[in-house]
């Protein structure tokens, strides 16, 4: 039976690390990067004695996730105690939450092939991170780090609702947006700060019953998520066709060798022996303080994109691109109240802005132009002050300095000539000068106006600006 | 509820414990003496009473998001039986 008659199945749990300065339950920084073990308090190396205190920042950020993700957000959820050894892992327990989360039921919407689809979130939770061990650095030894030990993990874990490897990647993509959007996590997989386990298994078309599932450990990129998603669904079926029995176990992708291999059987719950953590009351979170968070909480990429499309008249890829970037999509949401015409103000985020902003290694968040000098620049070339491409030249210098765009302009003389007598007086010495060509015009050959722009514009030079707009007004006038 | 040798096993290897077949023996009987105490709380009708997961209540101590009061190097790794820089050594955990 081939593989086309089946479906596969995945569930995603996420681990996301939210952006504190301390760590979950201690004041040790969470600063990435520095020298081993320079991020510790008693607390992070387990020693006897010393006490968890909650980070309350972790907490509102836990509760912005949920809301973001439509869950329930649970006023009371519990703190326990997962039990497993090893190194990395000082206290020989983690603590995280389990029979009370503080989240649960929510979902992720995403598109795929263009038509929008949902998973269930079933719940998301708060626990504390291990430390590192690298294995390679020296012969006969594992080198254990615990900067990383106690730095705040949300893991948010959806139901099996995801379809194939395309959906996993949107499902993961589109979760990925909302966190960053609502700044609790900085949606990086490459340096673990967004790490994915999929769990896989496959059914035949029509059943109603879940194969047995693996859990397959590290996907750090997109694309090594769906490899390993749809070399796994490839086992799973080739097994089960042989007559074979899938396991349940947890395994590790390889990347180079494009396989998914055993790590260890996965051990049952019961081994981990849960149980509730006696050094942490349990974690209540007013009523007040949900609806406080839920008042704070920004605009979605989803419903920015809709409304970027239906009330400023963008197309969509426009509003693709400036949701891409939340920063870009603040800094755009300021600017179109400045100067409402949202279509100029996209091709200029697209055009100039996003040239200068790559050039400079800057973020949207870091422009020195106010939004009312960004407005003030696209009216003065709206209302005829200066042409575009002075335009562009006065904006990059806004966007070096952070000086009003008027000032530049005058200072600069960079105006256009308003002075409609000399510019007459410079038209009719350049036709009295060309006459043949004149005659040419008037004969048929149109395309000689661009000729006498050009001498216009040259004669006038040093005597202002004039727009090109009314020196080839002024021209077919006179040589109509 | 009995235990079995097995158990005590299973439970000595999640805890990564080597036990000898005599002290296999004695954790059995240590660990069913614990195992019967709970059994005989469990007989206790608790129909009504919500499940105490914790024994303090009320005062929940939160701390600011504020980085600070951290280890040096030398302190962090006071207690380490051997080291290589600033981390821990141990012997290797991986094949």
């Amino acid at each position: 039976m081939p593989r086309a008659d089946f479906q596969v199945v995945v569930g995603l749990e996420v681990h996301a690390q939210l952006l504190t300065r301390a760590k979950l339950f201690s004041s040790a920084s969470t600063d990435f990067g520095q020298a081993p073990n320079t991020q510790t308090t008693p607390v992070c190396l387990g020693m006897p004695g010393a006490l968890p205190v909650l980070n309350e920042k972790v907490v509102e950020l836990a509760i912005r996730t949920g809301l973001a993700l439509g869950c329930t957000v649970n006023q009371r959820s519990e703190w326990s105690r997962k039990h497993y050894f090893y190194p990395d892992s000082p206290k020989a327990y983690q603590i995280t939450q389990w029979d009370f989360p503080i989240c649960e039921w929510g979902e992720v919407s995403f598109e795929v092939d263009g038509r929008l689809k949902r998973a269930r979130l079933r719940r998301i939770h708060i626990e504390e991170d291990a430390g590192k061990s690298v294995h390679d650095a020296a012969d006969g030894l594992t080198l254990i780090d615990l900067n990383r030990a106690g730095t705040p993990l949300l893991e948010l874990v959806s139901e099996p609702d995801l379809r194939s490897a395309d959906e996993a990647i949107e499902y993961l993509k589109a979760l990925r947006e909302i966190l960053v959007a609502i700044g609790v996590n900085d949606g990086n997989l490459e340096e673990g700060s967004f790490r994915c386990d999929a769990n896989v298994s496959v059914m035949r078309h029509g059943s109603t019953t879940l194969g047995t599932r693996c859990e397959l450990k590290n996907l750090n990129s997109f694309r090594f998520i769906k490899q390993a998603i749809e070399i796994e669904a490839e086992r799973h079926v080739e097994l089960i066709e042989r007559g074979g029995v899938v396991e349940q176990q947890t395994r590790l992708f390889d990347p180079d060798r494009g396989e998914t291999r055993a790590m260890r059987s996965k051990e049952d719950a019961h081994d981990y022996r849960y149980f509730p953590e006696p050094d942490l009351p349990p974690l209540l979170v007013s009523a007040e303080t949900i609806e406080a968070v839920r008042r704070s909480l920004p605009e979605l990429p989803r419903a920015k994109r809709q409304r970027y499309v239906e009330q400023l008249k963008l197309p969509p890829y426009d509003a693709q691109v400036l949701t891409a970037d939340a920063r870009l999509a603040r800094l755009f949401d300021a600017c179109v109240l400045q100067f409402p015409d949202a279509k100029k103000v996209s091709n200029w985020f697209q055009g100039e802005l996003s040239r200068l902003l790559n050039s400079s290694g800057r973020g949207a968040d870091q422009v020195k132009f106010t939004p009312a000098q960004f407005g003030a620049l696209l009216r003065a070339v709206d209302d005829g002050t200066i042409s575009n491409s002075t335009a562009k030249d006065v904006f990059a210098q806004v966007f070096e300095t952070g000086k009003d765009p008027l000032a530049i302009v005058a200072e600069q003389g960079l105006a256009q000539s308003t002075d409609l007598g000399e510019l007459e007086r410079v038209v009719d010495e350049v036709l009295a000068a060309n006459q043949k060509n004149v005659l040419g015009y008037r004969g048929g050959n149109l395309k000689l106006l661009g000729f006498f722009v050009g001498q216009v514009m040259k004669a006038m030079k040093g005597k202002g600006n004039p727009n090109p707009k009314t020196v080839n007004e002024l021209l077919v006038k006179k040589l109509g | 509820m009995k235990l079995t040798v097995e158990q005590v096993r299973h439970v000595a290897n999640l805890a990564r414990l080597e036990l000898s077949a005599a002290e296999e023996g004695r954790f059995v009987e240590r660990l069913q003496a614990v195992v019967d105490a709970v059994d005989a709380l469990s007989k206790i009708d608790t129909t009504g009473v919500p499940p105490m997961t914790a024994p303090v209540h009320g005062a929940p101590t939160t701390r600011a998001d504020e980085p600070g009061g951290m280890l040096t190097t030398d302190e962090a790794l006071a207690n380490a039986p051997q080291k290589v820089g600033t981390s821990f050594a141990i012997p290797r955990v991986i094949e």
